[in-house]
């Protein structure tokens, strides 16, 4: 168990910087998940977490210790790279125990560490089976427990669900969720999977060009993103935008956006040009002539659940996730209805989320430095 | 363009039956989507109805005349496959060119040049024309090979996981294009995937496929609202349909259910004290989904949540009798009761 601190954080290789000023607090026994595209400078924060990197400045402490020059060894910390790979020529014991041989640990403790492990994974009957004839699921659970028979202070994990289909990775990532629940170890998943973080994570911390952007819970991070960034970033299909045709004042209650008036949750903040924000599944086909804004479907597609409809307004290309029960058919004119308290909006210069009625009660899942 | 049509087809490799007895009926421009997991028999009907492959019994019509014996030259059926297979010392144009120049076609050059530069234009490469096929990216070589296929304007398309080798994004983006081209010419697709989401989104009619035999065809809705088996049930949906054990529906249950099936869309949340309460495992804002599970049992269920419920927090169902599907020991539906 730990709690990790990552302080003014700056990583640079040659005259590339991977990581800019970055300062971030894991509280012990939470599952963080850093987000963000490739290049954005995830693995290299991990990375100077594990000790496989160090910063040029900026400092990192496990339970209060300072650890930012210390060798991977003397962390205790755990690096998963790949939850996959197991010893197919070896037991199922064979390689659970590896790792813990690799320590030096005495019989007893090794016997008492896999019957634990075993148990808790629900894994004991096949501790005397061969790899090669083990079904997916239970595969899985084996590798699983390679990782945390160690009982490391934290485990660090690097992409490690990347090489899976997208069913299996699913279910894995229902498997490492129950096993956070039952262990409470501190964890640091990288990922640019955003379905995996919303699915996993306590907290994220959304990451781009070496910068952590927002450090949130997922709701935080969903409903109030803090810059187009990460509004664009998280959520499938991705949020709206449309321009505002006038810059916002505080008490506005509702914006135009091509002539038409939308209203928004009362504004707190000034911009001299702003962006409107709304999800699609916050957009709803109402009657032509009803609603805030006009609109012609292009085209929709059938997921069985829902249908998404590709919409265009004067104001630009939205898209709507409609009811499976109502049937959108390319062309008809429908009029557009948002729902109002989940509108945010933007600075279009700084790109910044603007302050309003809905982001004031929000307080922040993380601390962020 | 034609209709196609499959009578009695069995074709075996060995001691492996492939495709079993198979009766199917596709229709002049439709799309038509082979769902099923690998193995399934889906690149072996393709095969049959290009004619690379000869069944054992029975016989492959297109508008109506028996092709059985047919060549495939003969049959002009254009085959799309996942892996795009460009010439890579050719540039896009003479790529998607090399199918008119073929000895066969001996296209007139003008011809040729305005036929490129349509299909270049509706698969939006209008602009990379003169690069070779090398420089582009994997989406860009895929649209080079549909248009490779498209500008032979064959009878039928066929289709082999045409898009499973890009990534999600390009995906979704060829897949709203690929659905629009087939629109605009009126092709016949028969295309072949083991994406549920790619066959709900492309397809007029969906035929299931499991172990070389028909499950059931119908158009997305059809299948997805009306399966007749619990295993046609589970192939479409993602997150999966719920499968439920019986006894919790005592009372307001077909006697012979042995499975009580319900989309996680359907599956409310509940406020009264009177249903069970289950453990969350999971909830996730942007997929609107709740994990939770009770005795073993998972159950998922898809809506707008205002906040997140915690993991390990307690949460209650509600099942609507309406949305719920019954099914028996065999997993075949069984009528609602009244």
């Amino acid at each position: 168990m730990a709690d990790i601190r990552i302080q003014n954080l700056h990583k640079r290789f040659a005259d590339f910087v991977a990581v800019r000023d970055s300062s971030l607090t894991l509280e012990d026994g939470k599952f963080v998940v850093l987000l963000g595209p490739s290049g954005c400078g995830k693995t290299t924060t991990l990375r100077m977490i594990a000790g496989l990197e160090f910063p040029n400045s900026g400092s990192i402490t496990l339970d209060g210790q300072d650890v930012t020059y210390l060798r991977p060894r003397e962390r205790d910390i755990a690096m998963v790279f790949q939850l996959f790979a197991l010893y197919p020529h070896m037991g199922v014991r064979d390689n659970l125990e590896f790792p813990l041989r690799n320590e030096g640990l005495p019989r007893p403790e090794i016997d008492r560490r896999i019957k634990e492990v075993a148990s808790i994974l629900r894994i004991e009957h096949l501790l005397g089976s061969r790899i090669g004839g083990l079904a997916g699921g239970d595969r899985q659970r084996v590798a699983l427990g390679r990782a945390i028979v160690r009982q490391p202070k934290a485990f660090l994990m690097d992409e490690p669900l990347g090489t899976l289909d997208a069913e299996f990775r699913e279910l894995m990532c229902v498997e490492l969720r129950k096993l956070h629940e039952r262990l409470k170890t501190t964890t640091v998943f990288v990922t640019h999977d955003q379905n995996e973080a919303m699915a996993l994570a306590d907290q994220i911390g959304v990451m781009n060009q070496g910068e952590i952007l927002q450090a949130d819970d997922p709701e935080g991070i969903y409903n109030f993103p803090s810059c187009l960034f990460v509004a664009s970033f998280i959520g499938r299909p991705p949020m709206n935008f449309l321009k505002v045709g006038s810059g916002v004042l505080p008490g506005m209650t509702d914006v135009p956006v091509d002539g038409a008036h939308v209203n928004v949750p009362e504004i707190d903040g000034v911009a001299e040009q702003a962006v409107l924000g709304v999800r699609p599944e916050h957009v709803q086909l109402v009657a032509n002539g009803n609603g805030a804004l006009a609109a012609q479907v292009k085209h929709v597609e059938y997921f069985g659940s829902h249908w998404i409809a590709e919409l265009e307004s004067a104001a630009g290309t939205l898209k709507a996730v409609v009811d499976k029960d109502l049937r959108p058919a390319d062309g008809d004119r429908v009029g557009l209805q948002f729902n109002t308290e989940r509108i945010v909006l933007f600075d279009a210069k700084t790109q910044a989320l603007l302050p309003s009625a809905s982001t004031r009660a929000h307080q922040p899942g993380m601390r962020h430095g | 363009m034609a209709s196609i049509t499959l009578q009695g087809i069995t074709k075996t490799f060995g001691d492996v039956t492939a495709v079993r007895q198979m009766e199917l009926a596709i229709g002049d421009g439709e799309f038509f989507v082979l769902l099923g997991p690998s193995g399934a028999g889906k690149t072996t009907t393709l095969r049959l109805i290009a004619g690379i492959e000869g069944p054992d019994h029975g016989r492959v019509l297109m508008n109506g005349d028996d092709v059985t014996n047919v060549a495939p030259a003969h049959r002009d059926c254009a085959f799309v496959f996942q892996q795009y297979s460009l010439y890579p010392h050719l540039t896009v144009f003479d790529n998607i060119a090399f199918p008119l120049r073929s000895p066969l076609r001996r296209t007139d050059p003008a011809e040729v040049k305005r036929r490129v530069r349509e299909v270049a234009e509706l698969l939006h490469i209008e602009s990379k024309l003169e690069r070779k096929a090398t420089a582009l990216s994997g989406g860009e070589m895929q649209r080079v090979a549909i248009g490779r296929a498209l500008v032979r304007e064959p009878r039928v398309f066929l289709m082999d996981e045409p898009l499973s080798s890009l990534d999600a994004r390009l995906r979704e983006e060829l897949r709203v294009e690929l659905k629009r081209v087939q629109q605009r010419s009126g092709a016949t697709v028969v295309y072949v995937t083991h994406d549920q989401v790619e066959a709900t989104t492309l397809a007029d009619r969906i035929a299931i496929l499991e172990a070389g035999a028909i499950q059931q065809v119908g158009t997305p809705q059809q299948i997805y609202r009306e399966p007749d088996s619990l295993h046609v049930a589970q192939r479409l949906g993602s997150p999966a349909i719920n499968v439920l054990p019986a006894e919790w529906f005592e009372g307001s249950c077909h006697p012979l259910a042995a499975h009580v099936a319900i989309r996680p869309e359907d599956v409310e949340l509940s406020h009264g004290n009177g249903q069970a309460s289950f453990q969350v495992i999971e909830c996730s804002l942007v997929k609107h989904l709740v994990v939770a599970e009770r005795a073993g049992v998972e159950v998922r269920s898809r809506r707008m949540f205002e906040h997140a419920l915690a993991p390990g927090s307690a949460v209650r169902f509600h099942f609507p009798p309406q949305h719920c599907l019954f099914f028996d020991q065999s997993g075949r539906r069984l009528a609602a009761p009244h």
